[in-house]
């Protein structure tokens, strides 16, 4: 029997699928910063469109999840080094970042990025921008003409436009949205940007197993319509 | 926390505040005050033997011993703290779940490194993908510890290799003409000697030490810093029932008067230690003390 089921493993292994094994518990990275997509509560919990979301998608792909939160910085090194199975923090799918890891099928539509502004008659092609470092935006920033400054935390964007050190943030709609209904001094300016392939789940290349089966989470949420209304209900952007 | 808190809108600002300060979130800051003080105490002893075990190594007469201890001393010392942080962790944990994995794992047949990934088999991992979230966080305090010890240690050892040399050489030498052997001198001479030459060192490492801890960060660990930034920063209604502006000045001031205060506490607790320490020493300050007493 001991053989048997050690015969089965090796066959299965060089076969080419479950190369990870088995995943009893997957350890889902967040970033932990980023609201509505994912935040820390006043209970001190992962919460937002992503905890709601990825909760669903364990449950039906029938595994246990686990929630982490890392910084946005290291994110990448941390999941391909093992310290978490997923990326689920509102990362855009991009070609630079697929060279380093594998993504899900995306869950959200290619969602606008704004700018937010003191004023509106901010020129946003040559002044200076803030956006979080090693995002779509910032990358956006940089090829174009504009002056691009880098912060480690999405936070910091916002306050180096209160305290005048660039002129506009550049971040995705839906994270700016709910801070330019509070803040008063803040404004949105109109223009949006249509950057990205849309936000899906970061999966190690070797991990195909997993990435296939929250593929298929992700495809039934988007057939029944649940996936719609957590969007809705979130304010992310567009439904599918 | 408390039974008013249900709808914090409608409170005073005292009750607010009260509220606002026991969140669940908040006491996340308050246990990584604790984790921060835990670290400390367990890592400055911690250091203090890798320091004496780098300082003793390189005074042997042993060659090999001695260029182990002097090449420890001099390469972490050179290498920057934060270097070390980011590569030596992740060597050090992928090493380790590689020694595993040859172990546990013989039939393994695909690659470890593939491109970027590290994969070893599951049963390998550290700690093991199935333990809860606690396991992990003592693993990757665990894994601070050490690396925070052999950082400072070999600062310290070269402290304690200094302060070993310092100490008088006639005290030495009266030691072998009482005919004591070598290792004698060392624990009976030296080393109840040393720490009052050592002290001064090893209290300014203290120092750095405290201020090092939010490296730990790095290392995905929540310490008081992170919890600063995430509480302080702005919150809108939509995501909390406490909205306030940008308040990590608050929060870093808080910050400030912590350190200054544990600076300031560890300060008086040295210059204690250094009173004891150089009671009926042959030094100025030994000399200076007995003549106050007499």
């Amino acid at each position: 029997m001991k053989k048997l089921i050690l015969g089965t493993t090796i066959l299965a292994l060089s076969a080419g699928f479950a190369i990870a094994g088995g995943h009893s518990v997957v350890r889902m990275g967040t970033e932990g910063a980023y609201p509505p997509y994912n935040y820390i509560d006043d209970k001190g919990e992962v919460a937002g469109f992503e905890r709601e979301l990825g909760d669903e998608l364990c449950a039906r792909a029938e595994l246990t999840c686990e929630w982490v939160t890392n910084d946005w910085d290291s994110i990448i090194p941390n999941l391909v080094s093992g310290n978490y199975d997923t990326i689920i923090a509102g990362m855009s799918i991009t070609d630079e970042r697929k060279e380093k890891i594998d993504f899900t099928t995306n869950y959200t539509q290619p969602d606008p990025s704004a700018y937010l502004a003191m004023s509106e008659g901010v020129d946003v092609a040559n002044g200076v921008i803030a956006a979080q470092a090693s995002t779509i935006q910032a990358s956006y920033i940089a090829q174009s003409g504009a002056t691009l400054i880098e912060f480690a935390t999405p936070e910091e964007t916002i306050a180096a436009v209160r305290n005048g050190e660039a002129d506009a943030v550049l971040a995705d709609r839906a994270y700016l949205e709910p801070i330019a209904a509070e803040g008063g001094d803040l404004v949105m300016l109109e223009q949006n940007v249509l950057i990205g392939g849309g936000v899906g789940m970061g999966i190690r290349k070797s991990d195909t197993e997993l990435r296939d089966k929250f593929t298929a989470a992700i495809e039934s949420m988007k057939a029944d319509g649940t996936l719609n209304a957590l969007i809705a209900k979130h304010g992310i952007g567009e439904p599918f | 926390m408390f039974d008013f808190c249900t709808n914090p809108d409608t409170l005073g600002d005292f009750q607010w505040m009260l509220c606002y300060l026991t969140t669940g979130k908040h006491m996340g800051l308050y246990i990584s005050f604790g984790t921060v003080l835990l670290l400390l105490a367990i890592t400055a002893p911690t250091a203090l033997l890798f320091g004496f075990g780098g300082a003793v190594a390189a005074r042997s007469r042993f060659f090999v011993i001695s260029v182990f201890g002097r090449g420890y001393i001099s390469v972490v010392r050179g290498v920057p703290d934060i270097a070390f942080f980011l590569f030596f962790v992740i060597a050090l944990d992928q090493g380790l779940e590689f020694i595993r994995h040859k172990i546990k794992c013989p039939d393994w047949t695909d690659a470890i490194w593939q491109g970027n990934d590290f994969v070893v088999c599951q049963a390998a991992k550290l700690p093991l993908g199935t333990s809860p979230q606690w396991i992990h966080e003592v693993y990757g305090f665990a894994l601070a510890v050490l690396t925070f010890a052999i950082v400072f240690g070999a600062f310290a050892a070269n402290v304690l290799y200094g302060a070993m040399t310092a100490v008088p050489k006639a005290q030495i030498e009266t030691a072998a003409a009482y005919g004591m052997s070598r290792r004698q001198t060392f624990w009976r001479i030296i080393v109840p000697q040393m720490w009052v030459y050592a002290l001064p060192g090893l209290g300014n490492l203290w120092m750095v030490l405290i201020k090092a801890t939010p490296l730990l960060f790095l290392l995905g660990i929540e310490d008081i810093v992170y919890w600063a930034r995430e509480l302080g920063g702005t919150k809108t209604s939509r995501f909390t029932d406490y909205p306030h502006g940008d308040w990590r000045m608050w929060y870093f001031l808080m910050l400030l008067v912590f350190y200054l205060g544990f600076t300031k506490l560890s300060e008086l607790v040295l210059d204690r230690v250094m009173a004891r320490l150089t009671f009926g020493q042959a030094t100025a300050g030994g000399e200076a003390q007995r003549k106050a007493n007499a």
